[in-house]
């Protein structure tokens, strides 16, 4: 008899089990070499403490009252959670302090295409560390030797906008476009901001920049205040990352931008060339943990593990002579 | 240690680019356009029935224009072409959007039977209107938007049809030289968007194939400049 699930949650059988518990163990094993530590969270808090971290996009799709009438909601990432218990544990604590998860988190799905409402993320932390070193370290903290990671400025186009004094629901609307990448509508919503035709064309020109050093060159010759600043914030991540010889796995890239309202400075996005999907970012969320009552700078990062588990399986699939 | 997430020996941006190509109303437009380009489109063009033409720098991938979206947000095809149509109605799919490529140019309009008022009607007797269309999220998302209440029948084939015998007040449905609608006695009552052919790339390869994406996004937008 079949006794259904909900859609986009799942059962793992022993093989997949065996083959994903492999690469929890690695996963956690390069964390802990590094020197982040471990922590877990409960799966559901206070639906006003994870509303903290950012309410209009990180807020929990599945919320619930508890026996005493409390409302209580399932976590969407572990960056909140984290910056909860930062907040609450670590007061105190020596900076830069470190820590990775493991862990489920909880996310509404559209309908009929595959999503999953439950998925794995691994992913680490560092709190108290500034840019560029933090993030530089964080990155080499996931231990992705081989994937290629995309490097943005989650702050280029907010402070763009700003220059270009674009205000409103205006900058909503290119930001929305931003984020989507849709170029046709992008140049749609900069024309009717009221944005000359160069400008329009620079803006455009901009969030198709993307590939080495070279990028950075490029993008201050268009010009601006606002571009000189986040390359020259690029400028020295980059440099950190030649330091440490990962820089040729890096793309730095104009238009990343990602979702979550929370990220501010360096941006990063991890590809594997096999899929089509991102296999997993993070950035650097400065703010954040002052919506919790420290003000530290931090960045993390966090892999889709289902996902990286596909990949390793396209991986392994493609070495093999067919 | 490290965890060998992937290989970029193993899968490098290896093989010719693939491009999703629209079968339909959009394929003389697209293999036009594609030649101006400096795409080889003869093999498309000739009698075979196959699907995949392997070329030189591209390979060209022929599918329904409403799968476009989804091979491409997959990665299973790196770049695509179809209808803003398509694009709109499928609003949901993780693709970029890079290019007005300005041909395959139609309405997507709410028409009515000409002559027949049961649009108003139902709209102030029953507080609704029923559409059928094969665009349901364009339609909903228009009357949403315009502060009216529909209830939108989804319908496969000639749409056309429903209005004609009972199936719903009017329809939503692109319309390109609107003999269609003459022919069955319908008329153009609203004009919702102006829909082109547009050129898209997965997310993904957009970022690892750049130079490659650049460069054809270039040679079309030559191609298409007016």
């Amino acid at each position: 008899m079949i006794h259904p699930i909900p859609p986009g949650t799942r059962d793992i059988l022993p093989d997949e089990m065996r083959e994903l518990r492999r690469l929890h163990r690695a996963m956690i094993e390069v964390f802990e070499t590094r020197d982040y530590g471990e922590v877990a969270t409960p799966s559901i808090e206070y639906d006003e403490v994870l509303a903290r971290g950012d309410g209009r996009t990180a807020a929990s799709a599945y919320r619930f009252f508890d026996e005493r009438g409390d409302l209580l909601a399932l976590r969407s990432d572990m960056t909140v959670p984290i910056a909860r218990l930062v907040a609450s544990r670590y007061a105190d604590a020596e900076w830069p302090l470190r820590l990775c998860y493991l862990a489920n988190a909880f996310r509404a799905v559209r309908p009929q295409r595959g999503q999953m409402r439950e998925f794995a993320q691994a992913g680490v932390e560092l709190i108290g560390a500034p840019a560029p070193a933090g993030t530089v370290e964080t990155l080499d903290a996931a231990g992705l030797d081989r994937a290629v990671i995309g490097l943005g400025d989650a702050d280029l186009y907010r402070q763009l906008l700003t220059e270009l004094e674009v205000e409103g629901e205006a900058r909503d609307a290119i930001l929305e476009r931003l984020a989507t990448h849709d170029l046709v509508g992008l140049e749609v919503e900069l024309s009717q901001a009221g944005l000359a035709a160069e400008q329009v064309d620079t803006c455009v020109a901009l969030s198709q920049l993307r590939g080495g050093r070279e990028v950075l060159d490029q993008a201050r010759a268009i010009g601006g205040a606002a571009v000189e600043r986040a390359t020259a914030r690029l400028g020295e991540t980059f440099g950190a990352l030649e330091e440490r010889g990962v820089a040729e796995r890096v793309r730095v890239d104009l238009g990343l931008l990602r979702d979550l309202g929370y990220y501010s400075g360096a941006i990063l996005e991890v590809y594997d060339p096999a899929i089509g999907h991102v296999l997993g970012g993070g950035g650097r969320y400065d703010g954040l943990l002052k919506r919790f009552g420290i003000d530290l700078p931090a960045a993390g990062f966090a892999l889709y593990l289902e996902r990286v588990h596909v990949a390793q399986m396209e991986e392994s699939r493609r070495e093999e002579p067919s | 240690m490290s965890v060998q997430v992937a290989g970029m020996a193993g899968a490098k941006a290896d093989g010719p680019l693939k491009l999703a190509v629209p079968r339909g109303a959009l394929l003389a437009g697209t293999l036009d356009v594609l030649d101006a380009a400096g795409v080889d489109t003869a093999a498309v063009r000739g009698e075979s029935r196959s699907l995949i033409f392997p070329g030189e720098g591209i390979t060209l991938v022929t599918m329904r224009p409403s799968d476009v979206p989804t091979y491409v947000e997959a990665g299973a095809a790196d770049v695509g072409i179809t209808g803003k149509d398509v694009l709109l109605e499928q609003a949901d799919r993780m693709v970029y959007e890079l290019l007005d490529l300005g041909y395959g140019r139609c309405r997507m309009v709410l028409a009515g039977r000409r002559g027949d008022e049961s649009l108003g009607e139902s709209q102030r007797r029953l507080g609704m209107m029923r559409i059928a269309t094969k665009y349901p999220r364009i339609a909903e998302r228009y009357f949403e938007s315009t502060g009216r209440q529909v209830e939108t029948i989804e319908v496969k084939g000639s749409v056309e049809l429903a209005p004609l015998i009972g199936l719903g007040d009017g329809i939503v449905d692109l319309v390109a030289t609107g003999r269609t609608l003459e022919e069955n006695d319908l008329e153009v009552r609203e004009e919702i968007v102006e829909c082109t052919a547009r050129f898209v790339a997965n997310r993904v390869a957009h970022k690892l194939r750049a130079r490659e994406i650049d460069e054809l996004t270039a040679k079309l937008r030559e191609a298409t400049a007016p």
